[in-house]
């Protein structure tokens, strides 16, 4: 697939829908999007990269190989959870600094521990499913 | 209670290191553990005065009302004095009698797991964790008696003791379920005070049936009294330990607990004496032809189970106490007799009854204690085996006509006894020496400790009734019959009837030795009557109707067709739906084109025809391209009703999905048409009946008033949550959780994808691999 | 729409037991797919149907009824990711089984052990 529309395509959308994807996951609390919608968009983002200019090289330009974005996610999702029990609350219950950051696009943002969950949960996404095609690719090549 | 059984279970626990690092000599350290545990309930004997149990509480499961709670009354006392007390002399009898054994460590640790489940079984005041230390029993005997693993009638009489114990087992289980539903309670106590409701239930004559059958295939009575003789493989200490004094008891024990509830009826007594009757002559009559030491006893034991369960059955204090009596003195000689007969197989290597002879001048302390204790098994005075044997014939003589029945029958299966007691207990050591394969000597001394004290204690407590009566038996008597009763042993009563039957006993028991070899003769002749037996019975069930059921269940239900999985568990749920469904009622109007919008048709037809089509196409693209289009519609419906979340999901993972589809999808063939025409036929009418049954099931729940309370609770709780987006916090805070553990799976997924993928092997390298390794190559054949 | 949805619901049912059912692995895996979305159709169809009216409360946290159940949403979200990985796997089990056995014929590669126990092995 070395169609130069597409690479162009390419070029200009893929980290379109990264900041897409971002700007979803941090309004998720008050409008649609969230983790799960903003992994997909992002995880879309990569793979059309991928098609464009092959799957080895989308991954590259990845900090981290997708299975430890999986670990991460789950992580930061698991030890959102720590603050509430150090409070002496139920596993999980959402705490909420009185902070408030505004930004750009996606409204204030209130760094409560949900949205680390959130954070864990898209990043969990996002691995999953570039680790799912990229396996699935990878033996395409090398049969 | 509970801090002894925490005691036992970690002597359990650390046994094997003991014997690990101090061999033999461990055993004198363990045997402390079940005599610590002997003074602590001697002590507590003298705070059962007045009658009333000690009850103690440990809070376990409060949900379902699971305690661990502990009842202390004199009926567990006894046993608890007999299981610690025996337990003590056995500890040390089998560090001697398996000194050097590879698995001592092991022995004791699954000995020591048996002790305690004993002890917890005799006290558990809660019927589930009776239950539960019941069928502890019943492993750890299985363990004890496939102790000898390598040897195959000993893990055959091992699994026979299992499966039979384990059947009365569950009949147990299912009656404590009844009595629970019936009083809502597993406390005895309990449900103790509604005794009259439970006896008036009509599922009072299932409630005893279980019962029996849990007590009965315990104590070995007929027609489970088989498995018995075959745990005799089981090393001697085990033998003398589960099967004479504790574990074989524990069903007597039960009957002894249940009957204050469940006794004072026709039925109870009855099938009680009836029972016990049977099991007495049976074990009697199939005592006296053997010729192994061990399996003598064996079958005597169960002649006593049953002279124990008759007694119950007969549901008087007397022969309450009569059979309170006879369990203390069976206990004692029978745990005695076994030790000496696995004494004389240490030093003979024989325990064949015709090779024995003449072994007092070789083991004289040995004979003396096999002396005492045979003639308590008689009924000599002035043992406490004659007071028991008294004592018994005075509870039947009571009951007038069919009371000298009962005795009369006694008198032959006690005289039968006799006779084996003076094959097993006193023949070997009189008379001529006889060559055995080994030259005997005096036996270690904790191979004669024990049952010279037990012997010894039967002739004490003979010579001064006084010590047991009031502080052991009567408590215990006291908790079956639940009255207060007078309870006087003494040798001598006067010249009673009783008195005659005990010397006819022993006449007509003397006369039966003298007759040995003919019974033995007899024996041999009536062998082949051995089919018609419940022991052919058992074999017959466990050799070729399981199996055949087993195989038949499998051709039916493993058959390997996905598709007749897939339909016979659809087809339930069908089914079920539209059973659960068939009184619906819809209005007549509840379909006109009219209430419809016109874009909503075309998105339903949108679904109909891509679906339909997708079925039908043999292509593979075809069919992923037309669910696609299915997926992106629902898509569209999700967004049009409420759910923008829902449909940018579903919109992405469905173009995802598509890819990943065609990834993979287009490196395979072609499907082919591979089912025949009637098949199709079939599934297409099975699939429209399924679809029918669904749309029932969604217009059904359309016409239930929707419940708002959950929508409710959420969305006046989302500000609590910080968040707008009411789906969102759901996701990320009310229930985080789920959320959590459904990424995990998916994390897990992607790890799943990427290990079946990633590792595949080449097929040159395959090979060479299954022909080093040689286990995959023969699975393959 | 919601009596339209249902008879829907019922026919995406019926067409993935239909692919349930064939001999081809890749129409039981299509079947598998369909059927999930029939699933997450259903719930969705049987809390209710809200048009227009999301689970959103406004500025000032409140938010006047009749509004969508989100419950259901927040499972149905889930289900599909879910469900996404599950395809993934089957679809991954599939084509390794595909490599080792180079058939998709369910019935090509049933085990016939049950059959007839004492058949010596070939």
């Amino acid at each position: 697939m070395n169609s130069l529309l597409l690479q162009v395509c390419a070029r200009i959308t893929s980290p379109l829908q990264i900041i897409l994807s971002l700007i979803l996951l941090l309004r998720g609390h008050n409008e649609p999007g969230g983790g799960f919608i903003g992994g997909l968009v992002a995880a879309a983002g990569i793979i059309l990269y991928g098609f464009a200019f092959g799957f080895h090289r989308a991954l590259c330009l990845l900090p981290l190989p997708p299975i430890s974005f999986i670990a991460i996610g789950l992580l930061l999702a698991a030890f959102s959870g720590i603050p509430a029990l150090l409070a002496g609350q139920p596993y999980l219950t959402g705490l909420w600094p009185n902070l408030s950051i505004p930004t750009f696009l996606a409204g204030n943002l209130k760094p409560g521990t949900p949205l680390f969950f959130d954070l864990g949960v898209y990043f969990s996404v996002f691995g999953t499913v570039l680790l799912m095609l990229e396996t699935s690719t990878k033996n395409e090549n090398s049969p | 209670m509970a801090a002894s059984l925490f005691i036992v279970f970690l002597a359990s626990a650390i046994s094997p290191l003991l014997v690990y690092f101090l061999r033999t000599r461990a055993s004198y350290f363990l045997a402390l553990v079940p005599l610590s545990i002997f003074v602590l309930y001697l002590h507590y004997l003298q705070r059962l005065h007045d009658g009333s149990p000690l009850l103690e509480t440990i809070h376990w499961i409060q949900s379902f009302g699971v305690h661990l709670q502990f009842r202390l009354d004199g009926l567990a006392l006894l046993f608890l004095l007999l299981i610690a007390g025996i337990g003590t002399l056995i500890v040390l009898y089998a560090g001697s009698y398996l000194a050097g054994h590879p698995h001592l460590g092991r022995f004791y640790a699954i000995l020591f797991l048996f002790m305690g489940a004993m002890l917890g079984l005799v006290a558990s005041e809660n019927l589930i964790a009776l239950f539960v230390f019941w069928e502890l029993t019943s492993l750890s005997s299985y363990l004890l008696v496939g102790f000898d693993y390598r040897k195959k009638e000993a893990r055959a009489a091992a699994l026979q003791a299992l499966l039979v114990t384990f059947t009365g087992g569950q009949a147990l289980l299912v009656a404590f379920l009844i009595l629970a539903s019936l009083t809502d309670s597993f406390s005895f106590t309990q449900i103790l005070e509604k005794k009259i409701q439970i006896q008036q239930n009509p599922s009072y004559i299932i409630l005893v049936l279980l019962v029996l059958t849990g007590a009965f295939t315990k104590s070995a009575q007929t027609p489970f009294h088989f498995w018995l003789p075959g745990a005799m493989a089981a090393p001697t200490p085990v033998s003398a330990y589960l099967h004479s004094a504790t574990m074989v008891t524990a069903g007597v024990f039960l009957l002894a607990r249940l009957t204050p509830l469940l006794g004072g009826t026709h039925l109870w007594a009855w099938s009680l004496t009836s029972f016990g009757l049977l099991t007495m002559l049976t074990g009697s009559i199939l005592a006296i032809g053997q010729t192994d030491l061990k399996r003598l006893l064996a079958y005597t034991t169960v002649a006593a189970l049953g002279t124990m369960t008759m007694l119950l059955g007969l549901g008087t204090p007397l022969a309450a106490k009569a059979a309170i009596a006879f369990l203390l003195v069976h206990s004692l000689y029978k745990g005695a007799l076994f030790m000496v007969a696995g004494a004389v197989d240490h030093e003979t290597h024989t325990r064949d009854v015709r090779d024995l002879g003449g072994l007092i001048r070789h083991m004289p302390i040995t004979a003396i204690a096999s002396g005492l204790a045979a003639l308590a098994m008689c009924g000599v005075p002035p043992v406490l085996g004659f007071i028991s044997k008294e004592l018994i014939y005075e509870a039947k003589l009571e009951f007038g006509q069919i009371g000298w029945f009962f005795a009369i029958l006694g008198v032959i299966a006690n005289a039968l006894v006799v006779a084996v007691a003076l094959i097993v207990g006193i023949r070997p050591f009189l008379g001529f020496p006889l060559h055995t394969p080994k030259h005997p000597h005096e036996a270690p001394f904790p191979l004669w400790f024990g049952p010279l004290i037990l012997a010894l204690l039967g002739l004490l407590f003979g010579i001064v009734p006084p010590l047991v009566e009031q502080t052991i038996i009567k408590p215990a008597v006291v908790a079956v019959v639940g009255d207060t009763i007078k309870v006087k042993l003494s040798l001598w009563h006067g010249f009673t009837p009783m008195l005659v039957l005990s010397f006819v006993t022993l006449l007509l028991g003397f006369c039966f030795f003298r007759m040995r070899e003919k019974f033995r003769l007899a024996r041999e002749t009536l062998t082949p009557l051995r089919y018609y037996g419940p022991e052919s019975l058992y074999s017959c069930i466990i050799n070729h109707w399981l199996p055949s059921i087993a195989s038949l269940q499998t051709r039916i239900l493993q058959h390997g067709y996905l598709r007749y999985y897939v339909l016979s568990i659809i087809a339930a749920a069908a089914l079920a739906v539209a059973a659960g469904l068939s009184r619906i009622s819809l209005p007549g109007t509840w379909f006109t084109w009219r209430s419809f919008e016109w874009w909503e048709v075309l998105l339903c037809a949108a679904i109909f025809l891509a679906g339909f089509a997708a079925i039908l196409t043999s292509g593979r693209i075809t069919s992923v391209v037309l669910l696609g289009i299915i997926g992106y519609t629902i898509s569209l419906i999700f967004a049009l009703y409420g759910a923008p979340d829902l449909a940018l999901t579903q919109f992405l993972v469905e173009t995802l999905t598509l890819i990943l589809l065609v990834l993979v999808l287009y490196r395979l063939p072609k499907a082919k048409s591979l089912s025949s025409k009637a098949s199709r036929l079939r599934d297409a009418l099975l699939s429209l009946a399924f679809g029918f049954a669904i749309t029932l099931l969604v217009l059904k729940s359309l016409y239930i008033p929707h419940d708002t309370k959950l929508p409710d609770f959420f969305v006046q709780n989302s500000p609590i949550a910080q968040g707008r987006n009411v789906v969102n916090v759901i996701l990320v805070d009310f229930r985080a959780l789920d959320t959590l553990g459904e990424i995990t799976v998916l994390g897990i997924s992607a790890v799943g994808v990427w290990a079946v993928l990633s590792f595949i092997r080449k097929k040159s390298s395959s090979a060479s691999a299954s022909q080093k390794n040689s286990s995959p190559a023969s699975f393959e054949q | 729409m919601e009596n339209l949805l249902a008879i829907t619901i019922g026919a995406i049912y019926a067409f993935s037991f239909y692919l349930l059912l064939r001999r081809s692995l890749v129409k039981v895996i299509l079947g598998v797919l369909l059927f999930g979305q029939g699933v997450n159709l259903l719930i969705f169809t049987a809390a209710g149907l809200t048009p227009d009216r999301g689970a959103f409360l406004k500025e000032d946290g409140s938010l006047q009824p009749p509004y969508a159940d989100p419950l259901p949403q927040a499972l149905i979200l889930t289900a599909i990711v879910i469900g996404f990985g599950v395809l993934a796997f089957t679809l991954a089990m599939m084509h390794r089984l595909h490599r080792e056995t180079g058939t998709d014929d369910l019935d090509e590669l049933r085990s016939d052990e049950f059959d007839d126990p004492d058949k010596p092995a070939p």
